[in-house]
């Protein structure tokens, strides 16, 4: 038993889980929706990604437990291909799921912080998007199914019948109040709201969390400093989810699940959503202790736990540790790899405009190409922030104390 | 059963009855229309729906179940407002108050998990209409709208987690309102802000910048409670509102409820 939870503690640390997930969401992608095989290109590159973690791990033991967990969940998602849509595995799953976290909350570290009634609706909601995420991914890829058959979506074919309001929608909605007002009445005396003491200015508490759907944005507070990741980042996911009905000029796939139709929208959004943002919530909420330290699920949050700080900036590493020189003292000069680095990355889209992804450029047109690249790097500048971090402990890539400029 | 069919009909054709319900029993098609047009309620409906948009494991009924979600907030709201002060001296010891003293109340727990779990229908909502495609042409705008009520809804989630007035409330809102300090240009410690001054005087400082403008001082305090009371149970609400009120009504015009076009 202590030997399952140390593994499972030693998986939730960030930057082992965020990459198990990664990988998870790709097999599923390429295995179980695209029905690709293991004895193929890409499913040998998986094959040897997860030796490499391997042989890694026989230095460092967090790698170890990553490369045998990823082994493991691969050859069981290449093995189900197509049939992880099956009613029967979800069921499965749900059952497995909802097993572990029963088993867990036996567990008295887990049950404090998963019990607490601020965290109950975001426990429910782990369940929820991995009930509602599978329920749409089956559709989709029943869809597909029926689309490569030759036929036309399941919602086509019933999409010219209408059905009078009164009776079959005015009942299914009744019954939905119905059940929803039982759920909120039982919820409500089952559960009392939180109150602590009266509020006091002078004592904060530790660790002092946001919000809990706010709590992704905190959590972004450890790869990017507040101006980014308090104010630039949340607007420009206000932004981007505005501008996708805009970007997104694929006529298919309009009014019914499919995946194959439109994997580009589908893949960039479900990662976003799924592996980025609730990701995020999760860790920040059931994952982060007294002083913002990780703690793993089983693990009791000790206020004394130290974390050693040695994150250095790319600066640091380019002229002390590389060049063995100081660090230059007028800033632009001192910042230029970084900002080198930085404009390099935002040159990406030009580039990759003329390259690989013309065919992009073309069918989209210049503003929807520029603007829809502009936001997808911003997005994806998160997740290689996090790994550089992990990697090579870096802090920033530019620090410009003087005006507070710092990425 | 012979007499309850005759107390049934007595009670279906006496004057009362017919003076509220125009129609009667919707037992022919007919009446089924007249039934849906002829409501307020109802008439947020079209008469007919596609057999795709009655399933709910199309829908998944997530949209429904905000609105529904934000009607249960309303009304608990209300009920709340009866026994809150937004001041530092009243809030806490009114909610102390509605917690020990109000026999059976549930209205402060149905009110938060409401709150809670409205967050997650909505996000939900937009999970599902993404995955379906139902924000592309002609529901663009509709998409737009959305958003914003999503928006709305953390804000209103984000204001009202406040009003408790204990530990809880005024930690979380110190940490998330810390952040407008960082606005670029327009937070104290926000990227460029250093650079707007006049000769020494700097325009951005902690008594005009975002945060102060956020939380009306410099620190989490009356002020603060009194502005986010309002906007909690004023502002927000009624841009909810007249939002959602656009967000149905377009769903109506761009086709009705989402199916393949």
């Amino acid at each position: 038993m202590d030997f399952i939870k140390n593994f499972v503690n030693v998986l939730s640390v960030a930057s082992i889980s965020f990459v198990l997930l990664s990988a998870i969401f790709g097999f599923i992608l390429y295995f179980n929706l695209f029905d690709g095989k293991l004895k193929s290109k890409s499913g040998y590159a998986f094959l040897g990604f997860g030796i490499v973690l391997i042989l890694a791990g026989l230095f460092a033991r967090p790698l170890l437990y990553l490369g045998i967990a990823y082994l493991l969940i691969m050859f069981v998602l290449a093995n189900l291909g197509g049939r992880l849509w099956d009613k029967k595995v979800g069921l499965w799953l749900l059952i497995f799921g909802a097993a572990g976290f029963g088993l867990s909350m036996l567990d008295p570290n887990f049950n404090l912080i998963a019990a607490k009634p601020d965290n109950v609706p975001i426990a429910a909601m782990i369940f929820l998007l991995g009930f509602f995420t599978w329920l749409a991914l089956r559709k989709a890829y029943l869809n597909d199914k029926q689309i490569e058959a030759g036929g036309i979506p399941w919602e086509k074919t019933e999409s010219d019948e209408k059905l009078f309001t009164w009776p079959d929608l005015v009942y299914t909605e009744l019954l939905c109040m119905i059940l929803l007002t039982i759920v909120m009445i039982v919820w409500s005396i089952g559960l009392r709201a939180p109150l602590e003491e009266a509020a006091n200015p002078t004592s904060s508490p530790n660790p002092a969390k946001a919000p809990w759907y706010f709590l992704g944005l905190q959590e972004m507070l450890v790869y990017f400093d507040p101006w980014l990741a308090g104010v630039v980042l949340p607007t420009l996911i206000i932004v981007g989810l505005m501008a996708i009905p805009y970007i997104d000029t694929n006529p298919r796939g309009n009014g019914y699940y499919s995946f194959r139709e439109r994997k580009w929208e589908i893949g960039i959004f479900l990662y976003g959503f799924l592996v980025l943002w609730s990701f995020l919530i999760i860790t920040g909420t059931f994952l982060r202790g007294p002083n913002w330290n990780f703690y793993g699920p089983y693990e009791y949050w000790d206020p004394n736990k130290l974390e050693p700080l040695v994150n250095i900036n790319l600066s640091e590493l380019v002229w002390v540790k590389l060049m063995a020189m100081p660090l230059p003292k007028l800033w632009f000069i001192r910042e230029a790899p970084g900002l080198i680095l930085v404009l390099l990355y935002v040159a990406l889209p030009p580039l990759l405009a003329a390259g690989p992804f013309r065919r992009f450029y073309l069918k989209m047109g210049a503003p929807r190409y520029y603007v829809g690249a502009m936001l997808f790097l911003i997005m994806m500048s998160l997740p290689i922030k996090m790994v550089l971090r992990w990697l090579f402990n870096l802090k920033y890539i530019v620090n410009i104390q003087e005006i507070f400029f710092n990425i | 059963m012979a007499n309850l069919k005759s107390v049934q009909d007595g009670i279906v054709n006496s004057q009362i009855w017919k003076s509220i319900f125009r129609v009667g029993i919707p037992n022919t098609n007919r009446k089924r229309v007249l039934a849906v047009l002829g409501s307020l309620i109802l008439h947020l409906h079209p008469v007919k729906v596609r057999r795709s948009g009655v399933r709910m494991s199309y829908t998944w009924c997530m949209g429904g179940t905000s609105f529904f979600l934000f009607l249960v907030e309303t009304v608990t709201g209300l009920l709340l407002m009866f026994y809150y002060r937004p001041t530092i001296e009243y809030a806490f010891t009114d909610i102390m108050d509605l917690r020990e003293q109000a026999p059976f109340g549930i209205m402060r727990e149905m009110h938060r998990w409401g709150a809670h779990a409205m967050v997650i229908a909505v996000w939900l909502h937009m999970f599902r209409v993404f995955m379906t495609g139902s924000y592309k042409p002609p529901r663009e705008f509709n998409w737009n709208v959305g958003v914003i009520l999503l928006v709305l809804t953390l804000l209103l989630s984000f204001t009202g987690y406040l009003l408790p007035w204990d530990q809880l409330a005024i930690w979380a809102i110190t940490v998330g309102s810390n952040m407008a300090r960082a606005s670029p240009g327009a937070g104290t410690e926000g990227p460029m802000s250093s650079l707007l001054k006049l000769g020494d005087v700097p325009l951005i400082h902690s008594g005009d910048d975002a945060r102060f403008a956020l939380i009306a001082g410099k620190s989490i305090g009356a002020a603060t409670l009194l502005r986010f009371y309002v906007l909690h149970c004023v502002v927000i609400p009624l841009a909810a509102g007249f939002l959602m009120a656009i967000h149905f009504w377009r769903v109506r015009k761009d086709g009705g409820i989402s199916g393949p076009l």
